[in-house]
């Protein structure tokens, strides 16, 4: 086959992945995009199959071992689980970045040329800390490991210290094409990406998950250039910009600059003191049954997840009460805030799990639109993302950050194990305000009770 | 073609695959923005998951590096980037799809609307 030929196929299978995306702009469409890109690298598989000459033992081992451990995990992973799982999944396509420039620094060594030896040390830094970086989400989020930060002092400066030598060993190696520094790099990549992500709380996942998602497109990009194909650079490119749209956009909703989020350790207690312990003030609590009454005869019910839903898989509980409300002629909606849960959209698809329709999934800003006409609204497992100090304590480590508003609806229920403080490790002076029954309860269980009760009015 | 031969002819020579690497690399990026921004934050976790299994298009270059003659060493590591790179493809679009098909769900006939 020409190059040309083979240069088109490639440029076929890019379009495949960029009408793929487009089709993700609504539901209905993109079931099938998300097939149309999978058969565009499927296309650029098997043409590569058929015009490189390739070690067949090789790749069918590595296909069939890779395609089982890739399916097995995509059956069986919870729908909760889902931020470990593409966390996971980024780490793969990072290490398998950095393998393959590996590879090609081992195939021409010392005689590439300046452009390729400096995209292998790109490929092989961004990829190896992608590599050991998501593995550690992975294991926060997955509980393997504890979510809080973990910090040391003078932590700052051993990454400071790690980065510049990574850069010094690739300067070295583009010089001179030297295997030592380059293995020594590519280990300290590899450490580099671990302590990295190990002083970002649970909380900031969604951010770390989304950047890692850009560079691990970005190693693929870089790949591109080291053996110069099209369909790698475009793929690394769609992937990166993905990544750093949604970064963006969670630290947006966090009202935090990225840097805060990666070296701030947020969520350490620093700003916040004790559980509980600053506002001081009484709260009230409500039972099943009385809230059970409220929630039957409103007008308006607005359901305001978070990460305890998860915790607590209640997604279908909760679908059950929201269903048995429906019926009765209450009219529900789902305010969703953009970093509820641990990556951006996590509680869309605990909610599509469950069956609710997505129409009823609104988002920060017409959730905030419909709670002032709100009669009950319903905060599961979530804290901060609703915390009023955001929006009128000046003083508060995450004011300016924009909170869905559940205060201004007449009633406001927050369903909770304890009066723990949120993430952050801020007190939530929502739990003290006139306008809030507090329903102590595990959310699984709790929503159970209110269900119960709920079909007894 | 008649662009680029001039362009070529003018450079004295073909041009270098790295140049038009990066002219792709920014016109993709400037497409991938602008398509992505049009994702609503409904889907942003299939989003993710979808464009985790395109960054698996590593795996072209995973298995060229197995045709690597005379080395063993890069074909181990060709060999660990084949699996890695397949079970990001292969199980990032299948747990995309798995995802996509629940929002795709129709209204339920009996709504509570009234």
């Amino acid at each position: 086959m020409s190059v040309e030929v083979l240069s088109l196929v490639y440029l076929l299978g890019a379009v495949a992945f960029i009408i793929g995306l487009k089709r993700l702009s609504g539901p209905r469409t993109a079931r099938s995009g998300n097939l149309v890109a999978a058969l565009g690298m499927l296309l650029v598989i098997v043409i590569t199959l058929v015009d490189f000459t390739v070690s067949w033992a090789v790749v069918v081992a590595g296909l069939v071992v890779g395609a089982a451990i890739g399916a097995v995990l995509a059956i069986r992973v919870q729908m909760t689980a889902m931020p470990q799982l593409v966390a996971a999944f980024n780490g793969f396509g990072g290490l398998a970045s950095a393998l393959v420039a590996g590879a090609e620094f081992l195939k021409d060594a010392p005689d590439h040329n300046m452009e390729t030896i400096i995209t292998i040390v790109l490929s092989v830094a961004v990829g190896a800390l992608t590599f050991t970086g998501s593995f550690i989400a992975y294991a926060k989020l997955q509980g393997i490991m504890k979510g809080s930060p973990i910090t040391y002092p003078g932590q700052q400066a051993v990454n400071g210290l790690i980065g510049a030598g990574i850069v010094g060993l690739g300067v070295w190696v583009v010089v001179a094409q030297n295997a030592l520094p380059f293995w020594i790099g590519g280990v300290l990549a590899l450490v580099f990406g671990v302590l990295f992500v190990i002083p970002i709380g649970g909380a900031d996942m969604p951010v770390v998950i989304a950047l890692l998602n850009a560079f691990s497109g970005l190693a693929a990009a870089f790949t591109g250039f080291v053996i110069s194909n099209q369909a790698l650079i475009v793929g690394g490119a769609l992937v990166g910009a993905s990544g750093l749209i949604l970064s963006s956009l969670m630290c947006q909703a966090m009202n935090r600059p990225l840097t805060n989020v990666l070296f701030g350790a947020f969520g350490s207690g620093d700003g916040g003191g004790p559980a509980g312990g600053t506002e001081g003030g009484d709260v009230r609590t409500t039972s099943a049954d009385d809230l059970a009454v409220a929630l039957a005869y409103a007008h308006q019910v607005m359901v305001v997840p978070g990460y305890g839903l998860a915790v607590a898989q209640a997604q279908h509980v909760l679908r059950e009460l929201t269903s048995d409300l429906e019926h009765r002629g209450v009219q529900v909606a789902f305010g969703i805030h953009p970093v509820a849960g641990r990556m951006p959209g996590h509680m869309n698809v605990l909610l599509a799990e469950a069956d609710v329709p997505y129409e009823q999934l609104l988002d920060l800003d017409d959730a905030n639109a419909l709670l002032p006409r709100t009669d009950v609204v319903l905060v599961v497992g979530a804290n901060d993302v609703v915390n009023p100090a955001a929006r009128d304590d000046p003083g508060s480590p995450i004011y300016g950050m924009p909170i869905l508003e559940v205060d201004k609806a007449k009633l406001c229920v927050v369903i909770k194990r304890s009066l723990s403080a949120g993430f952050a490790g801020i007190d939530n002076p929502l739990f003290y305000k006139e306008g809030t029954r507090m329903f102590f309860a595990d959310a699984k269980k709790g929503i159970g009770e209110i269900e119960s009760a709920v079909s007894q009015v | 073609m008649a662009y680029w031969n001039v362009l070529a002819a003018e450079g004295g020579g073909s041009i270098d695959p790295f140049v038009i690497g990066i002219i792709v690399f920014i016109l993709a990026s400037f497409v991938g923005f602008e398509v992505i921004t049009k994702v609503p934050p409904t889907l942003h976790t299939p989003l993710m998951s979808g464009s985790n299994a395109i960054s698996g298009i590593t795996i072209v270059g995973a298995l060229i590096a197995t045709g690597i003659e005379n080395n063993t060493a890069a074909n181990v590591l060709a060999f660990f980037a084949v699996v890695a790179a397949t079970i990001n493809v292969v199980g990032g679009f299948m747990v995309t799809d798995r995802m996509l098909e629940m929002f795709r769900k129709p209204r339920r006939p009996a709504g509570g609307e009234g």
